[in-house]
């Protein structure tokens, strides 16, 4: 073939050939094209460079891609970025090419062309290089300390993803989600990959805190209120992702499960993201209100399209007539149409045709001049005179319109579609009734849906919290998950035993707790009646008395007894170290701690305080587990002693995310102080975190976190060792145990020392 | 004696009936019956008994309650001078003696022992005993004692005694329907009924969010307000924000909400 298509050639690209000098038989193919483009773009030095860097690519052995990518693509990046740039892409190759890394050279090339056409400018490119640069130094493996010999895994996946990235975000917001990849999954090949292809929840999850626009999950509320508020409705958001789906931009609508918004919007025409979501439930809020379904089975698509126009038009003008700013806002999203913009003759016009007058029902001043379409108006505005309307009514207007305008053309399949998408209004699926229902086979999918549904059921579903990650002084989203389950029952009067065995230490607690018991009177000063002369008041009341002022009566103190207001969190550590024996004893840590934990609970039973308990373990981040051993609302009964007689310990000690959580619990206590204990026998670890500065850290930040929502913690540490780590999580909030056979009568102590 | 005529309401205050309780209230005192109202704030509980005190003639006696008030604030006190001693009534003496109209408004807010004073005064005794004066005095026949509370934000612990409440008769306020506080707002102000309409509908975009973020929607009171700022030539858009949605909140998502059904009204 190749020899076939050469049999002619033109005496200058004959030339520009030569110069080239590639022997590909691909490249042959396509030269006279590419050059056809370059020779209409590029400057005659453009020329010579291209076809230079053309022949490094092509003899730097590493096959025809690149350089029939580049011989494709380079004339479209030159007209973006100007043909200086060309120098600096070379060099960034020629690296790459000196590295393992050479496969991506391809994927770099082939995304070139669109990240060229999100970042504009050269100075942004050399930005996206060098963070290239430094992402493929930083991932390129070496073992042994023999010198880079793995490539980095995530680098095609990064060039790839790079364009929708940069659609999405800023370059500084890019840097920030490569900065977060290679922290997180620097030694670990799969995951890292996962993440740079955009397959990871977090990977996804970092993008989203780093995209520009108005976030819909930050906005809730706000448009929450907005229903409300203005328009009396209740309803549920579910997002959808705008990014994914690049081909078919998805389009807002509604049904019984929630109306679908686009995650994010973008400000556009001076109209800020809120303002925008606000107008599509505007537009949603008004077909609620105003549309009722009709029976679409008789119309045509053309009279639908026609049908979902009108409608839209008039419950907008009902919207309006509520509120008159919407109109404001409605006509600054709405696009506006050229007259004559689409021509008749090779187009297939309606929707055009149907964005005008959409336009010329909403605006006053729309100016267009077709006859038609202004009778159309004038009718539209007359019918809207006699009152709302309805579905039916208009659906009669635009069948008239589309029958008054109808043209050949309009069954064409070149559409016309600039300025004709109303990017607020949704897809109107509300509006259409069948008389035939469909027999799809998704019909027959309901059924085992709810089946499965009703498996996931059961056990609660986790509970996702952030983890903070010191290395780089931020949250990694959604990080942990947490399984709250109740704890398995045992015997309830095992504890009662273990109660029965420190008898004696319990009743010389039962002397401390009814000293500390609420009996400690409190003097209420300014009283006009009370109990005894405040001496002080009524000095200072004679003299201003005898001065001639008007003296204050309240002259009197009483006295109330001050109650206790502490609701109290037990948090322990049921981690597999609490099997070991203690020494100089037969009995476990585990043992100890539950002798430990009775008197403590029967303690503060007694005191009245509100009390939970819960045990915590966790098997990496994806499974931690939360056991709920007693809530506030529970008494200190059989249900409760069992459940804590049959405590076990397992796995590793995942602190920070167990103190989020019990945290959420007693931070809806409403009481004046609330307390954490947490008791521990070594410091937070688990599994799959190598650094160990990673878990304290993150329990620190739990700590400052609970501290800023009102709650004191405190921990009982029985590590030994644990001065080196305890002071940095809790600062001067801890107390460690050294021996730990005390604990039964230290941890009641400690608990009326700290209340006291 | 004390001089009646300061306490007489001269003018007419401005009141629109909801619906039959000018009537209702009419007959209430025509029985001498205590009369409570209740309803949220600025809703024109204090202008409705007001105006009633007009319509009847008889002379209006009113008390802020507050938490430090005293029974000694309500039933009079000895005050000490150069010969030794003197009785100064309290207000509530004062109104049983005239036989004026007595409202004590917000009464929740006072203490409880305080409200108790009361009591002897609402039931078929009528008396009020002044036990340091050592009085027990008789109530004029044409004493009447009226109460307000706003059972919407006070808490738990602060709501009358069963043994208050089934002393009264009771009115219960609301806002007035869109209509008819268009109306008044219009009258009140005297600016057309366009701009009180659109007023009040920014109104009741508010009031529906009670509860979500809102302890109590824009009042009749803070409507009236709005409407006299843009009579005194404040664009509407200001005198709203000022006017209706600053004094009510400070959660930002709420003010936005609120700043931008403003904008939503005012085109």
């Amino acid at each position: 073939m190749a020899e076939a298509r050469t049999e002619y050639e033109h005496p200058l690209m004959k030339g520009y050939r030569e110069q080239l000098g590639c022997g590909f038989p691909q490249v042959a193919h396509v030269f006279e094209d590419c050059m056809a483009e370059a020779l209409s773009s590029l400057s005659k030095e453009g020329i010579n460079a291209y076809l230079e860097y053309a022949r490094f690519l092509c003899k730097m052995g590493r096959g025809v891609e690149p350089v029939l990518i580049f011989l494709e693509e380079w004339p479209s990046i030159a007209t973006t970025l100007g043909e200086s740039a060309l120098p600096a892409f070379i060099a960034f190759i020629s690296l790459m090419n000196k590295s393992p890394n050479n496969p991506a050279i391809a994927p770099f090339l082939q995304s070139l062309a669109a990240t060229a056409r999100r970042l504009h400018s050269q100075e942004q490119m050399q930005d996206y290089m060098d963070l290239a640069l430094a992402f493929m130094t930083r991932t390129t493996g070496s073992v042994h300390g023999i010198h880079t010999t793995f490539a980095s895994p995530g680098l095609p996946d990064f060039f790839q993803q790079s364009p929708y990235l940069l659609s999405q975000i800023s370059i500084d917001g890019l840097k920030n989600w490569v900065e977060y990849g290679i922290r997180n999954y620097h030694d670990h090949p799969d995951r890292q990959r996962d993440y740079f292809s955009l397959q990871s929840a977090d990977s996804r999850a970092v993008m989203q805190r780093e995209r520009h626009g108005t976030l819909l999950v930050d906005n809730e509320r706000k448009l929450d209120l907005y229903l409300r508020g203005l328009w009396q409705k209740d309803a549920h958001f579910v997002p959808y992702s705008m990014g994914f789906d690049e081909l078919r931009k998805p389009v807002p609508y509604f049904d019984q499960l929630g109306i679908r918004l686009p995650d994010v919007y973008d400000d556009i025409h001076g109209i800020t993201g809120i303002d925008r979501y606000r107008a599509v439930l505007a537009h949603i809020v008004g077909h609620k209100r105003w549309t009722t379904a009709i029976f679409a089975d008789n119309f045509s698509p053309f009279q639908r399209m026609a049908i979902e126009f009108f409608e839209d038009s008039r419950v907008e003008a009902l919207a309006i007539r509520e509120y008159p700013g919407l109109r404001r806002l409605f006509l600054s999203l709405h696009p506006k149409p050229i007259e004559g913009a689409c021509n008749p003759e090779n187009t297939a016009c309606l929707r055009h045709r149907l964005a005008m007058l959409s336009r010329a029902l909403l605006d006053p001043n729309h100016g267009y001049k077709d006859t038609a379409l202004n009778d159309f108006v004038q009718r539209f505005h007359a019918v809207m005179q006699q009152g709302e309307s309805c579905t039916e009514e208009i659906a009669e207007l635009a069948l008239s319109y589309v029958a008054k305008t109808r043209r050949q053309s309009d069954q064409l399949a070149k559409t016309y579609f600039d300025d004709t998408e109303v990017d607020y209004r949704d897809d109107n699926r509300h509006m259409w009734r069948f008389h035939e229902e469909s027999d799809d086979e998704e019909m027959f999918d309901d059924h085992r849906k709810i089946e499965l549904e009703e498996e996931e059921l059961k056990g609660l579903p986790p509970r996702h919290y952030p983890e903070w990650d010191y290395s780089s002084q931020t949250y990694r989203p959604d990080w942990v998950s947490v399984y709250e389950a109740l704890h398995p029952k045992g015997k309830g009067s095992d504890i009662d035993k273990l109660l029965a065995k420190h008898g004696a230490l319990a009743k010389r607690l039962k002397r401390m707790l009814d000293l500390l018991k609420p009996q400690d009177k409190v003097r209420v000063r300014y009283q006009e009646e009370g109990s005894e002369l405040d001496l002080d008041v009524a000095l200072r009341s004679l003299i201003d008395f005898k001065s001639g002022a008007s003296p204050d009566p309240r002259i009197n103190m009483s006295h109330k007894t001050s109650g206790r207001d502490i609701a109290v969190m037990l948090l322990l550590d049921l981690s597999e170290s609490l099997n070991e024996k203690v020494a100089g004893s037969e009995q476990t840590i585990l043992e100890l701690s539950q002798e430990a934990v009775s008197l403590l609970a029967w303690a503060v039973d007694k005191l009245g305080d509100p009390l939970a308990i819960a045990g915590f373990h966790s098997n990496t981040r994806h499974d931690v587990r939360y056991l709920h051993i007693k809530g506030y609302s529970e008494k200190w009964d059989d249900e409760v002693k069992g459940r804590l007689a049959a405590v076990e310990a397992q796995y590793s000690t995942r602190m920070g995310a167990a103190m989020r959580h019990a945290a959420h619990y007693l931070e809806n206590q409403k009481a004046e102080k609330k307390l954490m204990l947490i008791l521990t026998d070594g410091e937070p670890a688990d599994v799959d975190t190598k650094d160990e500065r990673m878990l304290i850290e993150d329990a620190r930040r739990a700590v400052t976190e609970l501290d800023q929502k009102g709650i004191y913690t405190y921990c009982i540490n029985l590590d030994p060792k644990a001065d080196e780590y305890v002071s940095d999580i809790f600062g001067k909030q801890y107390t460690v145990i050294d021996n730990i056979q005390s604990l039964p009568e230290r941890l009641p102590q400690l608990f009326i020392a700290l209340t006291k | 004696m004390t001089d009646k005529e300061q306490y007489k309401v001269h003018k007419e205050p401005f009141y629109q009936q909801q619906s039959n309780e000018v009537a209702l209230y009419t007959a209430a005192y025509n029985a001498r019956l205590p009369v409570m109202v209740k309803g949220p704030t600025g809703c024109g509980k204090s202008r409705f008994i007001e105006h009633m005190a007009w319509k009847l003639g008889k002379p209006l006696i009113t008390v802020a309650c507050n938490e430090d008030m005293t029974a000694s604030d309500l039933v009079g006190r000895y005050l000490l001078d150069a010969n030794g001693t003197r009785w100064l009534d309290g207000p509530l003496t004062i109104a049983a003696r005239i036989g004026a109209i007595c409202y004590l408004d917000e009464i929740v807010e006072a203490r409880q022992d305080t409200t108790v004073v009361i009591h002897p005064l609402t039931d078929h005794r009528r008396t009020l005993p002044l036990d340091k004066k050592g009085e027990l005095l008789e109530a004029h026949p044409d004493f009447q004692l009226v109460i307000s509370y706003n059972p919407g934000y006070q808490n738990l612990m602060k709501d009358l005694k069963q043994s208050t409440k089934q002393r009264f008769t009771a009115f219960e306020f609301d806002y007035p329907d869109a209509k008819l506080e268009t109306g008044i707002v219009a009258k009140e102000t005297g600016t057309d009924e366009e701009l009180a309409a659109k007023l009040v509908k920014i109104g009741t975009t508010a009031r529906h969010l009670k509860g979500h973020g809102l302890d109590e929607g824009i009042s009749t009171r803070l409507l009236v307000y709005a409407a006299t700022l843009i009579k005194g030539g404040v664009s509407p858009r200001d005198a709203c924000r000022m006017a209706l949605v600053r004094p009510i909140t400070d959660d930002a998502d709420i003010r936005d909400t609120l700043d931008h059904a403003i904008d939503a009204v005012f085109a």
